[in-house]
C-alpha cells in the first residue's frame, strides 16, 4: 500500500554543530563541502544506487480517479529516469501531502469555501530507490473536481540527498515561482469556468422559472410538479449563490499577491522572450488581474451560449478530468514549464558546483564597486537567488517552529509577506479570531499525525535526516509565538512525533519551520525580494525582509565579512557526495567550442566568471560568447606580435579602431578583443563591432572598441579624414596591412596577460586566465581608488603633493608608467561608477593622454 | 608712432626645419586631458557667456540659448523664443532684494531683445519690432543701464524701458562698444570710433555723440578695453591703435604688415595662400598690460606700457585666428577657423637678438602628417630689446571654428561651427576632485 515517505526535516545548520573547521588555510567563505575521503576512495564513482542517471523534475497529480500519477518529467527524456519507477515515486511523494484543505462545506458555513491553501514544501528520501526529493505540493482549483481541488506536486528528484538538503531554500524559492505561475493561471481559468457555470445556472433558472409559472397556471400552486419545479428552482438559486460566492472569493484574491507574481515574472523573464512577456503581461500585468478576468468574461458573455444544466452536477468517475494545461491558462502553463526547465538547468550537476557558483555569486554581489569592470552584470539575471544566498549566509537563524501553520503574527504577515488567504475566507473562518483557527489546525494535524504514525511503522526504509530536537524547537517556538499562545498549546508533542517540520527561513533570519502536516493558509515563506515599498512598510514588524547588507556597510576598504554557514556539512551523517554526473570521461570530452548543454554544469565550477546564467538567453553577452572570444583572443595573440600594445590601449581606455575592408575579419578581431574592454556593459554597449560611417568625437565617449569599414567611396575618405583628425585619441589597428598605430607599452603586466608563447591551448582556459589577471588588476585599482592618504590633500593648495603621492603609490605597486595609466583609468571608472551609481546616465567625460603613437608592423 | 614692418627685407635666417609649430603628441604642459562633448545646438554656436561659477550659456544661429553646468556637462535649461539667429548675448547682474541676480540679455536677427532668468528659464522681458537688429550689447553696471548697438545706440534701464537713443547713424551701424570713464562710451562704426556721452539729469538719461575719431583707414573689427586709461581698436588692414580713455588721443599706432616674403629667394617654400596674406585684426584681448591681437592666421603680443611688441608669430594657425584669450600666467590661447585651439607660452629668447631663434617661423604642420606644410621662411627679427618668443605648448583638437571662454579651475569651454560645445578639463585635477567626491560619499553613507 501507500508507504510513508521518508519525510525529512531540514534543520537549521547550526544544529549540526559548528565543528567544521577546514585544516587548510582556505578562508571559510570559500569552502565548499569536502569530499569524505574515508567513505569512498574514488570520488568519481557513484555512491548512489539510484536507478536514474541524473536529477530530474517530476510533476505528479493525486488524481481522484486513478490515484497518484506522474504527469511530466523534466527533462522529458525516458533515459533520464531509467528504470526508476515514476508511478511508485509519485505515490510516495503525493502521500506526503498532509495539507487538509477545507474545501466544500466547512463547519459553521453553509456554502463552499475556497481555501487558498499554501504550498507545502517537504524533503523526502527513499533509501531503497536511492532517490531523494524536494517535494512542492500545491492545489489547483477545478470546478468539476471533488471539493473543487486537484492536488499536484512538483518534485525535484536527485540521488544526492545532501544536494536537496542544502539547496532546500533555493529549490523552495524557485519552485515557489513555478507554483505561483500555475496558481495564478489556475485562478484565472477557474474564474472563467465559474463565470460560464453561472451563465448556465442563470439560464437554467430562467427556464425553470418560466416552467414553474406555466405549471402554476396550469395545475395550481401546490401540484407535485409545481413543488418539484420550485424545489429545483430553489436548488438552482442556491447553486447560483454558491457559485457567485466562489467567484467572489477567487476574484477577490489579494491583489498584492498578484503584484508579487508580476514581480517574479519580470525578474525571471529575459529580454529575448519579449513575446512571452507580452503575452503574459497582456493578460496579467495589469495589476488587478481580476479586472482582466472580468473584462474578458464580459467579452465572453457575448460569445458564450448558456446551456440548460442540472442543478446538481454529477460527480462521476468516468468523466474526463481537465489536464493541467486546461486547469491553468496555457501561457501560464508554458511559463511554468519554462521555469521548471530553468530550475532543472540551474541545479544540474554536483552539489560542489552549485555551491561554488553560489559562493561566486554571493561574493560577486558584494563587489558591486568593481564588478562592473570586467564581470558580466547579472543582477537582473539571478534576481532573488543570489540574494537569498547572501541572506542565508549572513544572518544567523533562529528556528521557530510554527506548528499551527498560522502565521506568527497575522498582522506582520499581512503587511510584509504574501498571505495567500483570501480575505473573506479568513474572516469568516476566524470568526472568533484565534480559537477557531487553532481548533481547525489541531484537527488536521491530528489527522495527519495518525496517518504518519501508521506509515512510519509500515515502512522500514524510513530515514530521518537530521532530526530536530523537539525541545529546542519548542523553546524557540514559544518565543516566537508569544502572541499566539493559544494556538500552540497542543502542537509540539505532535510535531515531535511526526517530525515533518521543514524549517523555512524568513529573510530577517528567523527560521520558521513549516509544518507540512498542517500548513493551512500560510504562505509566509517567501524568498523573493519584497517589493521595496513593502519592505519599508514592514520595518517595524517582527518579520522583516531585509536587503542583504552591502559589503560597504561593513567595511569599504576590505571586502570581507563573508560568513557562510557551512558547518552543517561537517556534521551531516552522510558525507559521501554522489558525483552522479561528473566523471572523468565527461570532463575529457569537453571541447573548446562547445561548452553547451551537455557540459554546462562543468562551466559553473571551472569558470571564475560566474556567468553561467541559466536565466539568460540571447541579448546580453553570455559566457559562451566570452569563451569563444577567449579562443579568438588566443589566436590574435599568437598571430599579431603587437597584441600587447592593442590590449594595453583597451585597458588604458584609449579607443581602438579596427580598420578593414572585410567585415568578417574586422568582426573577428573585435570578438577577439572585447574581453579586454573594461566596463563592457551588459550588452557590450562600449563596443561597436562594425561601423561604416565616419565616427564623431562623441562616439569616442561611447565606444572603446570600434570596427570600422575601409571603403574607397567618398564616405571612405571622410572616414579616413576623421581617423586622421582624431588620431590623438585613438589607436588604429589596420587589419588589411597588419599594422597598429598606438602609443608604446613597456611593462610586464600585459605580457603576462597576452603572451604569444603561452602554453594555454584552449579558448576557455585562456579566457579564465584573462579573467584572473583582470581580477587582480581590478583589485589593485580598487586599492588605489580607496586609499585615503594618497588622494586627500594635506591642505587646500596641495594639488601637487597628491599627484606625486599617487604616482609613488603606483610605482610602489611596481607598475610602469604605462601600467599606471591602466590602473588610473580603471580607478577613474570605479570612481565614476561609485559616484553616479550603476546608472550610466549623463554625459560621460572622456579622458585621454598626450602621447606619441608609433606604427607597429608584423 | 611706431610703424612695424614685419617681413623679409633680408634673406638672412634660412629656413629652419623647426618643429616649433608641429607640437606632436607629447604635450607635457597641456593639462587638458579630459573632454566632454556637449550636444544640443542645431547650428553654429557663436556665443558663450558665463553666468556664475557653475553655469554658462551658449547661443548661436539656431536661436536657442542653452544653459549648461560646467562640472557635469548637463544641459540645465533650454531658452526658446528667438526665431532667428542670435546676434549678441551678455550677462546682466543686478541687485534685487539685496541679492545679486544674474540674467541674460540676448539679441536676435528677428529684431527682438529678451531678458532671461537662467534659474527658471522664463523670458522675463521681451522687446520686439526693433528698427534694426542689435549687433552688440553693453551693460553699464554703475548706472544700472544697458546699451544696445545696431544702426542706432539705445539706452535701456533694468525694466527694459527705452531711456533714450541716438539718431540713425549709418548702414554700417555699431559693431562694438566699450565703456569709458565718466559715462562715456566708445562705439566702433565702420572706420570710425564715435565717443558718446550719457548725460544724467535726475532720472532721465540722454545720449549724445561727442566726437568722431577717424584715424583708421579701414573697418574696425575689434574694440577692447585695456585698463582704466586705455582702450584699443584694430582694423581690417592691421592698424592697431591704442587710445587714451579720457581725452581720446592716440597713444600708440601700430600698422602690422605681414608682408609677403617676395625677395627672400625661398619662394619655392611658399604656399599659395600666403600671397593674399590676411592682416585683418579679427580679435584682441588684453589683461591690462599686454594686448594679444589675432591678425590673419598669426598672433601679435603688444606691451601697452612699454609701447612695444613683445612677441609675434606670423603663422600660428592654418587659417584665420578668430579668438584669443590672454591668461594670467603669461600663456595665451588662440582659436582658429581650422578647428584647433592652441596654447602658447611667452618665453624669453635665449639670445634676444639671435636671428637663429627665428626658427619659430619655420616649418610647421598640423598634427596630421598629411597636412604638414612648409611655413614661410624666417624673417628678420627686429632689433627690439625684450622680444620674446611665443612657444606652442599644446593644442586641443576637437572641432572646427572655435570660439572660447575660460573658466577658472572648472575647465575651458569651446564652441564651434560644428554645432558642438566641448568642455576641456584638467584630467589630473578632475581625478582628484572625483576622489574627494568618492570619499565624501563614503562618509555620507557611513561606509568609511
Amino acid at each position: 500500500m501507500i508507504g510513508s515517505p521518508d519525510v525529512v526535516a531540514l534543520t537549521k545548520e547550526d544544529d549540526f554543530g559548528d565543528s567544521f573547521t577546514d585544516p587548510c588555510s582556505l578562508p571559510e567563505e570559500f569552502s565548499v563541502p569536502l569530499f569524505a575521503h574515508a567513505a569512498n576512495a574514488n570520488p568519481w564513482t557513484k555512491t548512489s544506487y539510484a536507478k536514474f542517471s541524473k536529477d530530474f523534475i517530476l510533476v505528479s497529480e493525486f488524481s481522484e480517479q486513478v490515484g497518484p500519477q506522474p504527469l511530466i518529467t523534466i527533462p522529458n527524456d525516458p533515459k533520464v529516469c531509467g528504470t526508476f519507477d515514476l508511478n511508485y515515486f509519485s505515490l510516495r511523494i503525493m502521500s506526503v501531502d498532509y495539507q487538509a484543505s477545507f474545501v466544500g462545506h466547512p463547519p459553521g458555513s453553509n456554502y463552499p469555501k475556497l481555501n487558498f491553501v499554501e504550498d507545502s514544501k517537504v524533503v523526502l528520501g527513499d533509501s531503497k530507490e536511492g532517490a531523494f526529493a524536494y517535494v512542492h505540493h500545491l492545489t489547483l482549483y477545478d470546478l468539476e473536481a471533488r471539493g473543487f481541488v486537484r492536488p499536484f506536486c512538483l518534485a525535484y528528484i536527485s540521488a544526492d540527498e545532501r544536494k536537496i538538503m542544502h539547496q532546500f531554500q533555493e529549490l523552495s524559492s524557485e519552485f515557489s515561482k513555478a507554483s505561483e505561475f500555475l496558481k495564478s493561471g489556475n485562478r484565472k481559468a477557474f474564474a472563467n469556468e465559474l463565470e460560464k457555470k453561472l451563465k448556465d445556472l442563470e439560464y437554467t433558472r430562467l427556464v425553470l422559472h418560466k416552467e414553474t409559472e406555466l405549471q402554476k397556471m396550469n395545475n395550481g400552486c401546490y401540484s407535485t410538479q409545481a413543488i418539484e419545479k420550485a424545489n429545483e428552482l430553489a436548488n438552482v438559486e442556491k447553486s447560483i449563490y454558491e457559485h457567485k460566492d466562489l467567484l467572489r472569493q477567487i476574484t477577490s484574491y489579494p491583489s498584492r499577491k498578484k503584484k508579487d507574481v508580476d514581480f517574479i515574472q519580470q525578474e525571471t523573464e529575459k529580454p529575448a522572450d519579449m513575446s512571452v512577456i507580452d503575452d503574459t503581461l497582456n493578460s496579467h500585468h495589469s495589476d488587478i488581474a481580476d479586472k482582466t478576468v472580468e473584462t474578458e468574461s464580459k467579452s465572453r458573455k457575448s460569445s458564450y451560449t448558456p446551456q440548460l444544466i442540472k442543478a446538481k452536477s454529477a460527480k462521476c468517475f468516468d468523466k474526463r478530468l481537465k489536464t493541467m494545461e486546461e486547469l491553468c491558462d496555457a501561457s501560464f502553463f508554458h511559463q511554468t514549464l519554462e521555469q521548471l526547465n530553468i530550475i532543472e538547468k540551474s541545479f544540474r550537476g554536483d552539489l560542489c558546483l552549485i555551491y561554488t557558483s553560489q559562493i561566486d555569486r554571493a561574493l560577486l554581489s558584494k563587489q558591486s564597486v568593481t564588478s562592473f569592470l570586467f564581470e558580466a552584470e547579472r543582477d537582473w539575471e539571478y534576481g532573488g537567488t543570489s540574494k537569498n544566498f547572501s541572506i542565508s549566509s549572513n544572518n544567523p537563524t533562529v528556528p521557530i517552529l510554527n506548528l499551527s501553520g498560522e502565521p506568527l503574527s497575522l498582522d506582520s504577515y499581512t503587511t510584509c509577506i504574501d498571505v495567500d488567504h483570501i480575505k473573506p475566507g479568513v474572516e469568516s473562518m476566524e470568526g472568533p479570531p484565534e480559537s477557531s483557527t487553532s481548533d481547525i489546525t489541531q484537527e488536521t494535524s491530528e489527522a495527519a499525525d495518525t496517518e504518519t504514525k501508521g506509515s512510519f511503522s509500515s515502512d522500514k526504509s524510513i530515514e530521518a535526516f537530521g532530526g530536530v530536537s523537539p525541545s529546542s524547537l519548542q523553546a524557540n517556538y514559544f518565543d516566537g509565538l508569544e502572541r499566539k499562545s493559544k494556538v500552540s498549546i497542543a502542537s509540539p508533542s505532535e510535531n515531535a512525533s511526526s517530525s515533518v517540520a521543514v524549517p523555512q527561513r524568513t529573510s530577517d533570519g528567523n527560521l520558521v519551520p513549516m509544518d507540512a502536516a498542517c500548513c493551512i493558509g500560510q504562505d509566509g515563506f517567501i524568498f523573493e525580494e519584497p517589493l521595496p515599498e513593502l519592505a519599508q512598510e514592514c520595518c517595524g514588524d517582527t518579520v522583516v525582509n531585509q536587503e542583504p547588507l552591502s559589503f560597504l556597510q561593513g567595511d569599504p576598504a576590505l571586502q570581507v565579512d563573508y560568513t557562510f554557514e557551512e558547518s552543517a556539512l561537517a556534521e551531516s551523517p552522510n558525507m559521501g557526495l554522489t558525483f552522479s554526473e561528473l566523471n572523468t570521461e565527461e570532463v575529457a570530452k569537453i571541447n573548446i567550442e562547445d561548452v553547451s548543454d551537455s557540459t554546462s554544469f562543468m562551466s559553473a565550477s571551472t569558470s571564475s566568471d560566474r556567468a553561467v546564467s541559466l536565466f539568460t538567453y540571447g541579448s546580453a553577452l553570455t559566457l559562451k560568447q566570452k569563451k569563444k572570444a577567449g579562443h579568438s583572443a588566443l589566436r590574435f595573440i599568437r598571430q599579431y606580435p603587437f597584441a600587447q600594445q592593442a590590449i594595453f590601449c583597451l585597458l588604458s581606455g584609449r579607443t581602438l579602431v579596427i580598420l578593414g575592408v572585410d567585415e568578417g575579419t574586422v568582426r573577428k578581431l573585435v570578438n577577439a578583443l572585447f574581453i579586454f574592454v573594461p566596463n563592457l556593459g551588459k550588452y557590450g554597449e562600449t563596443v561597436q563591432p562594425w561601423l561604416s560611417s565616419p565616427f564623431q568625437l562623441t562616439d569616442l565617449q561611447r565606444w572603446k572598441l570600434i570596427g570600422l569599414q575601409r571603403a574607397a567611396s567618398p564616405a571612405g575618405s571622410s572616414i579616413l579624414h576623421s581617423l586622421n583628425r582624431y588620431s590623438r585619441y585613438i589607436s588604429i589597428l589596420d587589419c588589411d596591412n597588419k599594422t597598429l598605430r598606438c602609443p608604446p607599452y613597456k611593462g610586464t603586466l600585459v605580457s603576462h596577460l597576452a603572451d604569444h608563447r603561452t602554453q594555454i591551448k584552449r579558448g576557455s582556459t585562456y579566457f579564465l586566465h584573462v579573467q584572473g589577471m583582470l581580477t587582480q588588476l581590478t583589485a589593485k585599482a580598487f586599492l588605489y581608488t580607496f586609499c585615503h592618504h594618497i588622494h586627500l590633500p594635506m591642505d587646500i593648495n596641495d594639488q601637487g603633493s597628491v599627484t606625486s603621492r599617487r604616482t609613488n603609490f603606483l610605482l610602489q605597486l611596481s607598475y610602469t608608467v604605462e601600467e599606471s595609466k591602466i590602473v588610473h583609468y580603471l580607478s577613474e571608472l570605479i570612481k565614476q561608477h561609485y559616484i553616479q551609481g550603476s546608472s550610466k546616465g549623463g554625459n560621460q567625460s572622456f579622458c585621454f593622454n598626450y602621447t606619441t603613437s608609433y606604427l607597429y608592423k608584423i | 608712432m611706431l610703424r612695424w614692418i614685419l617681413g623679409g627685407r633680408e634673406a638672412q635666417g634660412t629656413v629652419e626645419k623647426s618643429a616649433a609649430l608641429f607640437i606632436g603628441e607629447e604635450q607635457p604642459k597641456n593639462c587638458f586631458t579630459e573632454m566632454q562633448v556637449l550636444k544640443g545646438h542645431f547650428d553654429i554656436v557663436r556665443f558663450l557667456v558665463q553666468i556664475d561659477d557653475l553655469r554658462f550659456a551658449s547661443a548661436g544661429d539656431d536661436g536657442l540659448v542653452l544653459i549648461w553646468n560646467v562640472e557635469t556637462g548637463d544641459c540645465l535649461i533650454e531658452l526658446r523664443g528667438h526665431t532667428q539667429q542670435i546676434t549678441a548675448m551678455i550677462s546682466y547682474t543686478f541687485i534685487r532684494g539685496g541679492n545679486a541676480h544674474t540674467a541674460l540679455i540676448t539679441a536676435s536677427s528677428d529684431r527682438t531683445l529678451s531678458l532671461w532668468d537662467p534659474d527658471s528659464g522664463n523670458r522675463v522681458q521681451n522687446i520686439s519690432d526693433l528698427q534694426s537688429p542689435v549687433k552688440c550689447l553693453l551693460v553699464l553696471v554703475c548706472l544700472d543701464v544697458w546699451l544696445s548697438g545696431g544702426n542706432e545706440l539705445c539706452v535701456w534701464n533694468r525694466d527694459f524701458e527705452l531711456q533714450c537713443k541716438t539718431v540713425h547713424h549709418s548702414d554700417a551701424g555699431i559693431s562694438a562698444m566699450v565703456e569709458l570713464p565718466k559715462n562715456f562710451i566708445a562705439a566702433a562704426m565702420d572706420k570710425e570710433i564715435v565717443i558718446f556721452k550719457l548725460n544724467l539729469s535726475g532720472s532721465d538719461i540722454a545720449v549724445m555723440a561727442m566726437r568722431h575719431l577717424a584715424d583708421h583707414q579701414d573697418t574696425i573689427h575689434s574694440l577692447i578695453h585695456i585698463n582704466d586709461g586705455l582702450f584699443a581698436s584694430g582694423s581690417h588692414i592691421g592698424e592697431l591703435i591704442i587710445w587714451d580713455s579720457v581725452d581720446w588721443t592716440i597713444q600708440a599706432y601700430e600698422h602690422i604688415l605681414w608682408e609677403e616674403p617676395a625677395r627672400d629667394g625661398q619662394s619655392e617654400f611658399k604656399l599659395n595662400h600666403q600671397k593674399q596674406i590676411e592682416r585683418s585684426i579679427q580679435h584682441m584681448s588684453s589683461d591690462g598690460e599686454y594686448i594679444v591681437a589675432a591678425i590673419g592666421s598669426g598672433l601679435y603680443v603688444y606691451n601697452v606700457l612699454m609701447k612695444s611688441v613683445v612677441a609675434y608669430r606670423r603663422i600660428a594657425h592654418d587659417s584665420n585666428v578668430l579668438h584669443t584669450v590672454l591668461q594670467q600666467d603669461g600663456r595665451l590661447m588662440s582659436c582658429s577657423e581650422d578647428g584647433s585651439v592652441r596654447m602658447w607660452e611667452l618665453q624669453d629668447l635665449p639670445l634676444p637678438a639671435e636671428p637663429a631663434s627665428s626658427g619659430f617661423f619655420g616649418m610647421f604642420g598640423t598634427f596630421g602628417r598629411s597636412s604638414k606644410q612648409t611655413g614661410p621662411p624666417a624673417k628678420k627679427i627686429p632689433e627690439v630689446p625684450g622680444l620674446r618668443s611665443l612657444e606652442l605648448i599644446g593644442d586641443l583638437i576637437g572641432h572646427s571654428g572655435a570660439v572660447q571662454v575660460r573658466f577658472k579651475e572648472k575647465g575651458l569651454v569651446t564652441c564651434s561651427t560644428d554645432h558642438l560645445l566641448i568642455i576641456w578639463k584638467d584630467g589630473e585635477f578632475q581625478s582628484q576632485l572625483r576622489s574627494l567626491a568618492v570619499f565624501q560619499k563614503l562618509e555620507e553613507n557611513q561606509e568609511l
